[in-house]
């Protein structure tokens, strides 16, 4: 008990609590957080508005009324499509949880078939956007090269360069891009949710849905130069040359500076 | 040594045959000598320097690699190669350059890598080594001058970084030249004209890179090469500055000789300094320019953001509101560009520049100076650096602000409203706090010396009263703690002579004593020795046991009250 008091004195004991704390932050972590969520296309099956009716009245009628006909707190889904409803209950987003500036992506609530099912009974409610067919959504289909020259005109101002998100105003932002499927890329694209626009047929042509999503899929092989530092650009490159590059030389100037006799 | 010269190895004899041809016609033997003896100090802070001087080496080596490769041309091409997110865009003959030494030359990339990582270290290891010599005073006569080189280099290496990181004319180097466009139109009346000289007539027009990059590779080199020559020279002249400490005076240089121990050691520092720039261009993305794409003026993706030690510009910018733009007869006067990027920018640097000379005229202080203050020792100016270096790092937070707030799940709004209120607020909190701080340490450090170290042994005498069995400091805690002297604010002559006769200068002094004041006015004196021996009085009776109770007032062992001298033959040993 003795040595333990007087190590305690130990000019290195601060350290040595910092990366043990730090490392027992780290493995909470590991073990308390939720495992991301799986967001896979859901397969196409039949007609199941009726069921899709249902389930829409369970949980999402408070909201957007008994008819999706919209009330003062949420949009009318009448006309929005299958692919509206396929991307925001396909990423968690609806049911929305909470308010706040921005609606946020979170576990999946519903199995894939009872998002089909949804699905189905708002594309009944009138005519929208459906679901992309997996040809479509292809990123083999896709051309990379045009698909960074619209990526850049068109989403990089939000989404950064590689699509690694990006901050609106008001705690508003735009998420990275590069956890998405295809699928809901593409989905997006077709009905601007939230603050996004809406990019149709006129503004981008399917092909060139497909170049983007190309573009996209090609960013998530690993980088030629190494670590890619969160894809941040020169912020996060500066953050780590003080960090590990001044910090490694200090910790050698003190180890080369320390007295020699 | 004995066996060398009693019977010399024949590499032994060659090593003496070559010297001794080289000393009989360059006469290189005296220099060798005298800098073979040349003592410097022990301390890590004074290899910070060495980190800048060996990053920009690392800069040369890489660089002339590169320029192997490159092609400062705006020439339009069509990139066919192995990156297939660029195949068959139309781009500048410099991107398309920059794309094949990146992928095709064999260790073209991580030479690009350790290029842009040492151009990064380059500039922090010039800030730190700058903040060591601002915070200890190293820069007092006879080493202003030196200063003022150290700060050209600051801006040359500024100077480098941004036109190396416009060359590959990627869409991020081209969107901060559209700012730098921007920023120099922005000057009253020649501002176009300069633009349009510049980037020889619109924006981006076909001679810039070109231009850039003579800038980049022959004469800002030059200019650091040539400094940099000029710095050390300095040091040599100088002799090195020292920390304070027992034995060391401005009169001495207390270290090592050059020759073997730092040659040994800032030989060897070289390659650990190229090994961690290596490293991190081995294993750290660094400017994936394949991300941004070819250069075309249309396109600026999300946190777009220029190198880090651009940063505090971008941050400016972002920070002034948008409506300041005055027009005066039909001309646009854009304060809104003008006060962020050449206003603000302009007076910190200034401040930097000038504050050695400051100094000295407001301190009145002309004599030599080869030992370092602590910091402590001088609030005003540990205070004063604080306070400037608040302000970059707020405006270096602005620049991130899209960063920050995504990542900490904040408004950006409200980001820019905060650090604009603290802007002006945190150099002035900084700057009080760490006043405070300062003074409260030296008065931490007259209290060690007084009444010495805490032992944690507690005594009761028969009176019942209880004191703690202070340990003295020894003589080496004590030097460092009573060595310096706390400056005290000018004093002046009156405003008016004997006979009444109105003083020229006067009103020059007047302001400088006011400054002074603001300075020096807050202090805290050194222990002198009569004080010292006034507060060691009693110190025997501290290994007693017990003692008389009508002594035991004079116990303040915590000793909370200072003690004036009482020994006026005791002296001023500052004096």
């Amino acid at each position: 008990m003795k040595a333990l008091a007087a190590r305690r004195q130990d000019r290195r004991a601060p350290l040595v609590l910092l990366l043990l704390a730090l490392l027992l932050t780290g493995a909470v972590y590991a073990v308390v957080a939720p495992p991301s969520a799986d967001a896979s296309a859901p397969a196409a099956t039949g007609d199941d508005v009726e069921t899709g009716r249902q389930i829409f009245q369970a949980n999402c009628s408070t909201c957007h009324g008994p008819n999706a006909e919209g009330t003062e707190w949420a949009p009318s889904l009448v006309g929005v499509g299958a692919a509206a409803v396929d991307f925001q209950v396909g990423t968690g987003r609806m049911p929305m949880q909470n308010s706040g500036p921005q609606v946020l992506a979170k576990d999946v609530q519903f199995t894939d078939e009872q998002i089909t099912q949804l699905a189905a009974y708002v594309a009944s409610l009138g005519a929208g956007p459906a679901i992309p067919t997996e040809e479509q959504v292809d990123p083999a289909g896709g051309d990379p090269a045009n698909g960074l020259s619209l990526f850049r005109t068109n989403c990089a101002m939000c989404h950064n360069a590689v699509g690694a998100g990006g901050a609106l105003s008001e705690g508003k932002f735009a998420p990275a891009l590069l956890e998405t499927s295809p699928e809901h890329i593409y989905e997006a694209m077709l009905t601007g949710p939230q603050s996004m626009p809406v990019f149709n047929e006129a503004t981008l042509t399917s092909q060139e849905k497909q170049d983007i999503i190309a573009y996209i899929e090609a960013q998530k092989e690993p980088s030629p130069g190494g670590l890619e530092l969160g894809s941040l650009g020169p912020v996060s490159e500066g953050v780590w040359a003080w960090v590990v590059g001044i910090g490694l030389l200090i910790a050698f100037s003190v180890w080369i500076g320390a007295k020699s006799s | 040594m004995t066996t060398t010269t009693t019977t010399p190895t024949r590499t032994g004899r060659a090593a003496a045959a070559t010297a001794d041809y080289l000393d009989q016609r360059t006469s290189v033997g005296g220099a060798v000598k005298e800098f073979a003896r040349k003592v410097f100090p022990d301390h890590w802070s004074f290899l910070l320097g060495e980190v800048a001087l060996y990053s920009f080496v690392t800069l040369l080596i890489s660089g002339a690699f590169l320029t192997m490769f490159f092609v400062p041309s705006m020439a339009e091409t069509e990139y066919t190669g192995p990156f297939a997110t660029q195949e068959g865009l139309h781009m500048t003959e410099a991107y398309a350059s920059t794309l094949r030494l990146s992928f095709e030359v064999r260790g073209g990339l991580l030479m690009r890598q350790i290029h842009h990582w040492a151009a990064l270290i380059f500039m922090a290891s010039i800030v730190v080594h700058m903040m060591r010599v601002f915070f200890t005073g190293a820069f007092r006569k006879p080493r202003e001058l030196n200063w003022v080189v150290g700060f050209t280099l600051l801006i040359l290496g500024l100077a480098a970084g941004f036109t190396g990181y416009s060359l590959p004319d990627d869409v991020l180097s081209g969107n901060g030249l559209r700012i730098t466009d921007g920023v120099v139109r922005s000057i009253p009346i020649v501002g176009s004209y300069l633009s349009y000289m510049i980037f020889g007539g619109e924006f981006p027009g076909t001679d810039l890179i070109p231009r850039l990059y003579t800038i980049h590779i022959l004469l800002v080199p030059a200019l650091i090469l040539a400094l940099i020559g000029l710095h050390l020279l300095f040091v040599v002249l100088h002799k090195h500055t020292q920390f304070p400490g027992s034995g060391r005076t401005d009169k001495n240089v207390v270290g090592y000789p050059l020759f073997p121990v730092y040659v040994a050691k800032a030989g060897g520092f070289f390659f650990v300094v190229f090994g961690v720039l290596a490293l991190m261009g081995a294993t750290m993305s660094i400017n994936p320019v394949w991300n941004y794409g070819p250069y075309d003026p249309s396109p600026v993706s999300a946190g777009a953001q220029p190198d880090w030690y651009m940063l505090f510009l971008e941050g400016s910018l972002r920070l002034m509101p948008g409506g300041a733009e005055v027009v005066i007869a039909g001309y646009t006067l854009s304060l809104n560009v003008l006060i962020p990027a050449v206003v603000v920018p302009g007076l910190l640097f200034s401040l930097l520049a000038l504050y050695p000379f400051v100094e000295a005229a407001v301190s009145g202080d002309k004599r030599e100076h080869h030992v370092l203050d602590r910091p402590r020792n001088v609030p005003f100016r540990t205070a004063f650096g604080v306070a400037v270096l608040t302000a970059f790092f707020v405006l270096v937070l602005a620049g991130s602000n899209d960063l920050i707030a995504t990542h900490f799940r904040m408004s950006l709004n409200d980001i820019t409203g905060v650090l604009r209120i603290a802007f002006f607020v945190a150099p002035v909190a900084a700057f009080w706090m760490t006043k405070r701080i300062c003074l409260s340490l030296q008065r931490k450090d007259r209290e060690l010396v007084l009444h010495g170290h805490e032992s944690a042994r507690i005594v009761r005498f028969a009176s019942g009263e209880y004191i703690e069995v202070h340990k003295p400091l020894d003589e080496h805690e004590r030097w460092l703690r009573v060595q310096h002297e706390a400056i005290r604010p000018l004093e002046i002559e009156p405003a008016e002579d004997a006979r009444g006769v109105r003083r020229k200068g006067y009103r020059s002094d007047a302001l400088k004593q006011r400054v002074s004041r603001w300075f020096y006015e807050d202090r805290v004196e050194p222990v002198t020795p009569a004080e010292l021996v006034a507060a060691h009085s009693h110190g025997e009776h501290d290994a007693l046991e017990a003692v008389p109770v009508e002594q035991a007032p004079q116990l303040t062992g915590g000793g909370r009250h200072l003690v004036e001298p009482t020994d006026p033959d005791a002296g001023d040993r500052r004096a």
